[in-house]
């Protein structure tokens, strides 16, 4: 595996060093001491692998296409922002608007988020969009979304209710799965309670 | 309830009058009524003076907007459209505002939607500057013998000697086919537009509604657009195109998103839009990613990042107030390109209030913009493009006097393509085959004829501009750019004059 060193490196020749590393033929690359370069990943269509160390930038995974990025720390606003397919994991949190408009792949977070989770995610044939979020989430999480899958873990069992007020407003195709408990009033327009049934429980599993 | 029907009847603006002594039905002549899609014309039995029972073309007093499709169709010539205005008594309640409100409150209720641009009786600035020529004391230029120059290009510009140069547009005309979705227009529309720009040198915009995997050999020639909805956006989609847009607003419909109802949502739609067939496809009024320049900024840099950096990122947006600050902060979040559309500018489908009084006209937007690029340094960091309300070559030259690089078209190509303006491209039954998809009337587009009906198009324009360009005694587009000098006005008070930078006539 490849090292970057990104101390004091600016994000446009920092993603210009990794596409040139990938185009040579270097399949996994960790990047260390990352400090919020933007748009790591961005674009990428290859199998490569990237391994963040530190806390990256906006749109981390933008329009990414087939590739995967680890992050061990947190990430910023953005992540996986209309993106195609591949694997983002965050060990930490993560800021606003993950998953936005994605149309496949998945993007695991394992701590909180900030407001509009899977905003306008959307499927398409066998593209299934997964936003796995292992913490809390706030406002409007799924608004306009309409497709894929967005789940909610609370596994931190913070008390209370682990996603915020309008949740699903315009919601008009996709799930969102919550462990934990909605009042009513916190769905927005077009969203509505439904059962589990066998196939999300096996989604779920 | 019922009682009050009768008082909400709409009676249709328009309706057809068939000459009965030309017309054909004798011989079995249906035409007109297959070619009206919108169901206004049937055939009715009536018999003649000989005894026979024959079907005459009647009629329905229900659908006709005057798109003037049986008339053209009709080989004998024998129909014509009558105007009947509802409401003629009254002078300030002209029939438009009084139907509306019968619609509103009979079956129709709700907002009311149109296609197209707004048809208001705002002043139409183009008609009030006028081009200066040459007269003895400096020589006019014969196009004919002499070379003239109307390629531009678009994009980043060195502010200063050795900056370095971003990634550029080559237009062999100054005119480019503006954002027209597959779903507005349909596939023919659009592999027309995709042909013609490629055969002359220019480029075409697939709107927001994703690229067809089968036209993308025509990408050197493409401008793809990133919408709020994102539909059909992908990293492939990005690359397959010369340039890609970001669509912040568009003239016929600033600050609105739009709707495409599931029913609408067939299998090509689905596989361009990359949704689900009958879902329903949503373009949320913002991009919920951008909510300021810097979020802008954000989002172009995405992009480039994407596209590692080979190709200018456009941002387009609508003709509002304080156009020229918004144009100013877009230059400044990394636009290559900032196209702006006046609030003539047409689409498929817009609440008519919108349409109507949203937005400003292009004339002042575009110079408004261009004089604040000029006083703030950095007119040359981005190329402006003009659009909403050109009608002609002339308004194309005079937009560029205005501080546009370059101008989006729109209603031209439908009107080229036959469209006969009446404004119902949303309903999805386009008697012209341009805003539909239905089986029957999209082939009413051949799209070899469509090409080059576009190609003429593009040539006659750009002839006519060399002319125009000849008789000022200019060679090449570019001493035109912003040469407010060689436009005068007639009949504008000071603040217009001021705004356009231009000189009354006579000054």
């Amino acid at each position: 595996m490849l090292t970057i060193d990104t101390k004091g490196l600016y994000y446009k020749s920092l993603n210009r060093h990794i596409r040139g590393y990938l185009a040579k033929g270097e399949n996994r690359i960790l990047l260390k001491n990352i400090l919020g370069q933007r748009y790591i990943g961005g674009g990428l269509n290859s199998d490569a692998l990237l391994e963040v160390y530190g806390t990256p930038g906006q749109d981390l995974g933008a329009f990414m296409n087939g590739s995967r990025v680890t992050v061990f720390g947190n990430a910023q606003d953005g992540v996986g922002n209309t993106m195609n397919a591949g694997k983002i994991v965050i060990h930490g949190k993560a800021g606003e608007i993950p998953g936005h408009s994605m149309r496949g792949g998945k993007v695991f977070i394992k701590g909180d988020v900030e407001y509009r989770a899977g905003i306008h995610m959307k499927e398409y044939l066998d593209q299934v969009p997964w936003l796995i979020i292992g913490g809390t989430t706030k406002d409007y999480c799924g608004e306009y979304m309409a497709g894929g899958k967005l789940v909610v873990l609370n596994l931190n069992n913070v008390a209370g209710s682990p996603v915020g007020q309008d949740i699903g407003t315009g919601i008009h195709g996709g799930i969102i799965y919550v462990r934990g408990h909605i009042e009513p009033h916190q769905l927005g327009i077009g969203a509505s309670f439904s059962d589990i049934d066998d196939a999300d429980s096996a989604f779920l599993s | 309830m019922n009682g009050m029907e009768n008082n909400w009847k709409t009676i249709p603006a328009f309706h057809p009058e068939f000459d009965i002594e030309r017309c054909d039905y004798k011989n079995g002549c249906s035409i007109c009524s297959k070619e009206c899609s919108f169901g206004e014309i049937s055939m009715h039995p009536v018999k003649d003076d000989d005894g026979e029972v024959r079907y005459r073309p009647r009629a329905n007093l229900t659908a006709c907007n005057s798109c003037q499709r049986c008339v053209k169709m009709c080989p004998e010539g024998a129909i014509h459209i009558e105007f009947q205005p509802m409401h003629t008594s009254h002078g300030y309640w002209t029939s438009d505002y009084a139907s509306n409100i019968w619609r509103q409150a009979g079956d129709e209720g709700g907002v009311l939607l149109v296609g197209n641009g707004a048809t208001g009786p705002q002043k139409r600035y183009f008609d009030h500057i006028m081009f200066d020529a040459c007269q003895v004391t400096n020589p006019s230029i014969d196009p004919l013998r002499e070379p003239m120059e109307i390629r531009r290009y678009l994009g980043r510009k060195p502010a200063q000697y050795g900056e370095e140069i971003g990634p550029q547009l080559k237009l062999d005309v100054p005119i480019m086919f503006g954002a027209m979705s597959f779903g507005a227009v349909n596939k023919r529309v659009q592999e027309a537009e995709a042909r013609a720009t490629k055969d002359v040198g220019t480029y075409w915009n697939t709107g927001e509604g994703g690229f067809f995997k089968d036209l993308r050999i025509y990408g050197e020639n493409t401008i793809v657009q990133v919408a709020s909805g994102r539909f059909g956006v992908s990293e492939d989609y990005l690359k397959s195109a010369a340039a890609v847009e970001i669509k912040i607003g568009q003239g016929a419909k600033p600050g609105i998103g739009g709707h495409l109802p599931g029913e609408k949502v067939l299998k090509a739609i689905s596989e361009t839009r990359m949704i689900p067939e009958g879902s329903d496809a949503l373009s949320p009024a913002p991009h919920h990613d951008i909510y300021s320049i810097e979020d802008l900024r954000q989002l172009i840099y995405a992009i480039k990042e994407a596209m590692e950096y080979k190709v200018p990122v456009s941002v387009k947006i609508a003709a509002v107030h304080n156009v020229a600050p918004i144009v100013s902060g877009v230059a400044r979040a990394g636009a290559d390109i900032i196209a702006i559309d006046g609030f003539r500018g047409g689409t498929g489908a817009t609440p008519l209030q919108i349409r109507q009084s949203t937005g400003i006209p292009i004339e002042l937007a575009i110079s408004a913009a261009d004089t604040r690029l000029r006083e703030e340094g950095i007119r040359d960091t981005v190329s402006l493009v003009a659009s909403g309300g050109i009608m002609c070559s002339s308004d194309v030259l005079k937009a560029i006097c205005l501080g546009a690089d370059a101008v989006y078209i729109g209603t031209p190509v439908l009107v080229a393509l036959g469209c006969g303006l009446c404004q119902r491209c949303f309903s999805g039954k386009c008697a012209y085959g341009i805003t539909t998809n239905k089986p029957g009337l999209a082939e009413r587009i051949d799209v070899e004829q469509a090409t080059q009906a576009l190609k003429n198009l593009l040539h006659a324009w750009g002839e006519e501009m060399k002319e125009l360009m000849g008789s000022m005694g200019i060679s090449a587009i570019e001493a035109l750019r912003s040469n407010r000098d060689r436009l005068r006005g007639v009949g504008l008070n000071e603040e217009e004059l001021r705004i356009l930078e231009i000189k009354h006539a006579g000054a």
